[in-house]
């Protein structure tokens, strides 16, 4: 079996980052996945191109700046970009491509893949390859989530990924999402996975999506990623050379670079906390963890609560604001 | 005044419930493409004249409406708006065409009340674009950040299919009517079941020694201005002050004409174009008495 690895560390750990990337972070990274044979490297602010804001924290570096280091960088990966309609437009994905991006992914909601419509058809008219992303996939059933896999297919999406956004994903659950997906689509898209580690279950669910038939897997080099981290790629790699997944990534190298590369640029480890541990339980976006942090920290309520009651409203990704919304909440409830 | 409504989808005809109320305002004909269409088939209830030729059949009546209200999509709107005026008849555009002005009733009403073709931004826009010319009438706002979270089920095909426009459209409408330096605008879509009502929050970046009191009560005009027209809106917090910024935190509960109250992104719509309307009404009236 065949696997295309991309790692994430420069997108979803920008979470984690809190997007405070710099040129330097990037090109030693780039640098160090791409010799070890990582064929795709995501390089955007955490929340997707035009990012960058109050809501979701500004970038240290303007991400097109990074993209561009990436690009020079790498001999033999390609760079991607992440870009959600609603927060980025179609203009992002241009620059992107003129700064050497080649792949873009574009990430929706799990029910709302309609939104995505005119940014595959102008990525496929501009010759980018793409990438589609059911985000928050725990929320819905598996034939519900096909039916919107088909819909970004038909829009032009070559691979539409099952994205565990929550890390809430159980192994059956992932296995039965992509072989939903992998019915739907045929021959139409191929099936991927971006797994998070808040239930301490990413490598073990990414070898569920392979063996139920997805071709493309996410992960982070050192789980460097946002909630408890993303699947680790290094030790996905190691489990792929186990199994007999061929993923063109050598072991050896790639856990040299999580630990003498990646690790320094990191903050602190990606922790499978009790902060964390809420997220997987609750479903709720892996990207919410710093800001519950800040908020509870600013209004001195529980981050925890926080993070349980973004869950019972049922907050997708993007609604940062209605944390802070949240901690007022917590607070007034507090002083009665 | 005699009025028309082109589009027969959930904005029109929520609108139509709105004009149906309104004592300035006489709507007379309604006009969809979709056969099939729940709005006409309500208007015709109500005793509007409907048909599915669109706005090629409204003009061809010997009776013409003096005002249109145009709830269909860009592409459409930019090619009826020279026929209108051709004909003289007044626009008010709800879709981001933006042939004429943009226009907010609590912040630049006053100055476009004679343009023949007013444009309404977007749904956010009208949300959201007050809220920040509340904070720059008293502080310089160098940036302003709008989120608007809608209900999945209120956000039709045409916003969908088009979000690129609703973001571009917004960001324009923060800096150009709200005041803002730079604007930036953002929508996300939530499925939730039952559906939350359309909220909003609002960013803006203000000088570190800016005062909060003075913009606090700023921010309360204005909501009480927006309340006059759209009685759901509503400051759900108080405004919060960080560092060199100020958030504010809106909901949007609709009147419930056509969708249910969730769809607070239609009533702000619908209620804008209804109060521009009258206005437009109201000084006609005015003229005439003047004339006479």
């Amino acid at each position: 079996m065949q696997l295309r690895l991309t790692d994430t560390s420069l997108r979803d750990g920008s979470h984690h980052k809190r997007h405070q990337f710099t040129v330097e972070d990037v090109r030693s990274i780039v640098a160090a996945l791409d010799g070890a044979g990582v064929p795709v490297i995501e390089v955007t602010h955490g929340d997707g191109l035009g990012g960058s804001s109050f809501n979701y924290g500004f970038s240290h570096t303007p991400e097109q700046e990074l993209i561009k280091v990436a690009v020079e960088t790498a001999q033999q990966a390609k760079i991607a970009v992440l870009m959600l309609p609603g927060v980025g437009v179609k203009d992002d994905i241009l620059v992107s491509q003129d700064n050497g991006a080649s792949i873009v992914r574009i990430a929706t909601h799990c029910t709302e893949a309609d939104v995505s419509v005119q940014h595959f058809a102008l990525a496929r008219e501009r010759g980018l390859e793409t990438v589609g992303f059911l985000m928050m996939a725990h929320s819905q059933p598996p034939e519900a989530l096909a039916k919107q896999a088909r819909i970004m297919a038909d829009a032009g999406c070559q691979c539409v990924y099952v994205v565990d956004s929550a890390g809430a994903l159980v192994l059956e659950q992932v296995s039965d999402r992509v072989e939903a997906l992998v019915a739907e689509l045929g021959e139409d898209a191929q099936v991927g996975f971006h797994g998070h580690e808040n239930l301490g279950l990413s490598v073990a669910n990414s070898v569920a999506a392979a063996r139920a038939g997805a071709k493309q897997i996410d992960g982070s080099v050192r789980g460097f990623g946002a909630g408890a981290g993303n699947t680790p790629l290094e030790a996905f790699v190691g489990v792929c050379d186990k199994l007999g997944f061929e993923t063109g990534v050598d072991f050896f190298k790639i856990v040299d670079a999580a630990e003498d590369v990646v690790r320094p640029v990191m903050p602190e480890e990606c922790l499978l906390d009790r902060m964390a541990l809420m997220m997987g339980y609750a479903g709720v976006y892996s990207s919410f963890l710093k800001h519950a942090y800040t908020q509870a920290n600013r209004y001195g309520v529980s981050g925890a609560q926080i993070l349980v009651r973004a869950g019972e409203r049922k907050l997708v990704g993007g609604q940062e604001d209605q944390l802070i919304d949240i901690a007022l909440e917590l607070s007034r409830e507090n002083v009665r | 005044m005699k009025a028309a409504i082109v589009g027969s989808g959930n904005i029109g005809t929520d609108l139509l419930y709105k004009l149906l109320r309104s004592p300035a305002l006489e709507p007379r004909w309604m006009v969809g493409i979709d056969p099939a269409s729940e709005g006409l088939k309500r208007a015709a209830s109500l005793g509007l004249e409907v048909s599915v030729d669109g706005a090629e059949w409204l003009l061809r009546q010997d009776e013409l409406p003096d005002i249109v209200f145009e709830a269909t999509s860009a592409a459409v709107h930019r090619a009826n708006a020279p026929r209108y005026a051709e004909a003289g008849i007044r626009a008010i555009d709800l879709t981001p065409a933006a042939v004429g002005p943009y226009v907010v009733p609590p912040v630049n009403l006053g100055a476009h009340q004679d343009a023949p073709n007013i444009n309404l931004i977007t749904c956010g826009g009208q949300a959201t674009i007050p809220m920040v010319h509340s904070v720059s009438r008293v502080v310089p706002v160098s940036y302003a950040e709008i989120v608007a979270s809608v209900a999945s089920v209120s956000a039709g095909p045409g916003t969908r299919a088009n979000i690129d426009e609703f973001t571009r459209t917004t960001s324009r409408g923060i800096e150009e009517i709200g005041g803002a330096e730079r604007g930036k605008a953002i929508i996300v879509l939530n499925p939730a079941d039952p559906p939350m009502i359309m909220r909003d929050t609002i960013f803006c970046a203000i000088p570190e020694d800016a005062d909060p009191d003075l913009i606090t009560d700023s921010i309360a005009r204005m909501e009480t201005a927006i309340r006059s027209y759209v009685p759901g809106f509503r400051l759900l917090r108080e405004p919060q002050f960080d560092a060199g910024r100020v958030a504010i935190f809106v909901e949007i509960e609709g009147a419930g004409d056509f969708l249910p109250t969730y769809a607070g992104n239609l009533d702000i719509m619908t209620a804008a174009a209804t109060k521009v309307g009258e206005e437009i009404a109201n000084a006609a009236a005015a003229d005439r008495h003047v004339t006479a």
